[in-house]
């Protein structure tokens, strides 16, 4: 266990250095990146473009600049390049929304993804079946930002049943946290519970043909049992590590589009509105924030791995 | 015979498939009694396995459509309903399966999976039916058995997987065992133990035992009486003596011919059974065995009943035209019982 711990922080530095030098070196190339033109505005002088340009440090060679950014990352005061402010307060800002989100929405399409897979095999090509694999592949073909117009105009204008979007944190009034959660919970899980119940579904088919389960019926236990037991239960590992990594996702802020139709100024949104400036320093922060969810995530799915299946032993 | 305590009488088997009904049980019956281990023999595919499992009631699929009567101490098993069937099923009739390795639940404790199979029957509690796991567990031979209870299938050995399986089918102490193919997947010297722990048990516990097997010389050490099937047909049924001395059906011949033997000259080459079997969607008219029987003639495109043709043994039934004589004659090649004309592959 406790080399798996030194082995996976090790990676995880390893994939942070290297995503954040990718970052980098992208922004160097990208046509109209360059911050000094931005930071001067439309009416700036060659002049006061070099004092910029200078006193930002953008006239040291790349790799001095990569190791000040990182350093002012580190010790918490990186500066948004068109903004001005500090991108770690931003992040620390939005960060409560962009987890509400992540949790409720990962619930809800773990748990609607489990019941309609199951739905789908045990009826497998009935009706309900038909009709189910029909709407998640309406599901997987929704994008959020069209789904969540269309709930925010009838559900939100017409019927006035949820908010036009917006973010109540939950210590200040839960009831408002929830309602203002509910539809973005909806909108963004539609997606997921298609992928999830499609793939939970061909998981649990071919389980349904193994010889223990078999063996499981021929005990003479309910055929409840049966399935939950047996079928599900040895099911279920496959969909736990998608869940991870898909969760990881949206944690580091990879909900843009739910987050922005929902005004919801998480970690997504800023993320969004920093590439709209192309602003190195808060998209840095940002991906280098997703990349360390996904690892951390992945060593936990690895350890829940472990817990479910006794045959695989962890090893980094 | 010794008390009746199973009855299959004119059971049919047939699956609806997209390329036509598959017959795969076609007008079997036979019977067993307590304490009688009952061998049926055939090769993949001539609805052994179909057998066993209609009398545990897991062929009840859609698809499936079944006839005639298997009766268990009397009690209808095809028309049970499903509650009655699962009380039935694991508990007096249990089963072990052909594949050790996996037919265990891999991600459950050993002990767990026993324990599931008593609490399925009876109302005892989680300690005492452990308690029970381990004593089968230690009955069939699997040393430290308490300790081992808590380990995983993938930490067993294949004989010691096919020992846990046989632990479960006992811990509810089953009137009839029925085991398919269960020493197939084994080591042979692993199959010779597994086999000596089934005809012990038999003995121990006075359960009928139906054990299902493609090999002959499997059941030559623990049978009582043999069932040998040929395309969803029983081809021939009787003691074991009177199978292994007296075969009357060609196919029996081919099986008793392509069985290695050490305790005689090595052949050149080994005796096998020319062909394949026949699809059972279409299967040829009258006799099955006909396209593949070197000993073919007129009569065999008419259905051969299942009836005994020798006065001296009643109980010794066949499907094959052919007179005893004709039979007795035809049946030794090279001196042994054989089949002529088998394709042989290089020994």
């Amino acid at each position: 266990m406790r080399r798996f711990v030194v082995r996976r922080l090790a990676a995880a530095v390893g994939v942070l250095f290297v995503i954040s030098v990718l970052t980098f070196l992208i922004f160097q190339t990208i046509p109209n990146g360059d911050p000094a033109l931005r930071i001067g505005g439309r009416l700036a002088t060659a002049q006061e473009i070099a004092q910029i340009r200078h006193e930002w440090g953008f006239d040291r060679p790349i790799y001095v600049q990569y190791f000040r950014t990182m350093e002012k990352i580190f010790n918490g005061t990186v500066v948004s390049y068109t903004q001005g402010v500090n991108v770690l307060d931003q992040i620390r800002h939005g960060l409560p929304a962009t987890l509400s989100l992540a949790v409720g929405a990962g619930f809800i399409w773990l748990m609607l993804g489990i019941l309609f897979g199951v739905i789908t095999a045990i009826k497998a090509g009935r009706f309900a079946d038909r009709a189910l694999t029909v709407l998640a592949f309406i599901g997987v073909s929704s994008p959020p930002f069209f789904l969540g117009a269309l709930v925010i105009y009838y559900l939100g204008y017409k019927a006035g049943v949820v908010p036009l979007g917006g973010y109540v944190p939950l210590g200040q009034d839960p009831a408002q946290w929830f309602s203002h959660l509910i539809a973005p919970w909806l909108v963004l899980s539609v997606l997921f519970i298609g992928i999830y119940s499609r793939v939970l579904r061909s998981t649990l088919l071919d389980t349904l043909g193994e010889d223990y389960v078999r063996t499981a019926r021929a005990k003479g236990i309910s055929e409840r049992r049966v399935l939950a037991r047996h079928v599900l239960r040895n099911s279920l590992i496959p969909i736990i590590s998608l869940w991870g990594l898909d969760f990881a996702q949206i944690i580091g802020g990879g909900a843009i589009l739910t987050e922005s139709v929902f005004s919801l100024h998480g970690v997504g949104q800023f993320a969004a509105e920093s590439i709209g400036r192309l602003d190195l320093p808060p998209i840095l922060v940002v991906t280098m924030l997703t990349a360390f969810a996904v690892v951390l995530l992945s060593a936990v799915v690895d350890i829940l791995y472990a817990v479910l299946d006794p045959r695989i032993r962890l090893s980094g | 015979m010794s008390e009746r305590l199973l009855e299959v009488e004119s059971l049919q088997v047939s699956f609806v498939t997209d390329e036509g009904t598959v017959q795969a049980v076609d007008e079997v019956s036979f019977a067993l009694g307590s304490g009688e281990v009952l061998a049926i023999v055939g090769e993949s595919g001539c609805g052994k396995s179909v057998t066993a499992m209609t009398l545990m009631g897991l062929t009840r699929l859609p698809n499936a459509r079944c006839s005639g009567s298997a009766k268990l101490r009397g009690e209808e098993l095809l028309t049970a309903p499903e509650r009655r069937m699962r009380e039935i099923r694991g508990g007096e009739i249990a089963m072990i399966f052909q594949d050790p390795m996996s037919a265990l639940n891999p991600v459950q404790r050993v002990g767990d999976q026993i324990v599931e199979q008593i609490r399925a029957h009876e109302e005892i509690a989680k300690g005492p039916a452990l308690a029970r796991a381990i004593a089968a567990m230690d009955r069939v031979g699997i040393p430290r058995a308490a300790e081992r209870a808590r380990a995983f299938p993938h930490e067993f050995s294949g004989g010691m997987r096919q020992r846990v399986m046989i632990a479960m089918a006992l811990s509810s102490s089953p009137s009839l065992l029925i085991a398919d193919e269960p020493t197939t997947a084994l080591d042979v010297t692993i199959q010779a133990q597994i086999l000596h722990e089934i005809g012990r048990l038999r003995a121990e516990t006075n359960a009928g035992v139906i054990l299902v097997t493609h090999d002959l010389g499997v059941v030559a050490d623990i049978a009582d009486r043999i069932v040998v099937m040929y395309a969803g047909r029983i081809v021939e049924q009787g003691s074991l003596d009177e199978l292994f001395y007296d075969p009357q059906h060609p196919y029996t011949w081919g099986l008793l011919g392509s069985i290695a033997r050490v305790d005689r000259e090595r052949p050149p080459r080994l005796p096998t059974i020319a062909g394949q079997p026949p699809s059972l969607v279409s299967p040829p008219r009258g006799c099955h065995f006909r396209p593949r029987c070197p000993h073919e003639f007129a009569r065999c495109t008419e259905v051969p009943p299942l009836e005994s043709r020798l006065a001296e043994a009643p109980e010794h039934r066949d499907r094959c035209w052919l007179s005893p004589q004709e039979k007795r004659a035809k049946r030794v090649v090279d001196g042994q019982i054989g089949l002529a004309g088998g394709t042989t592959v290089v020994a």
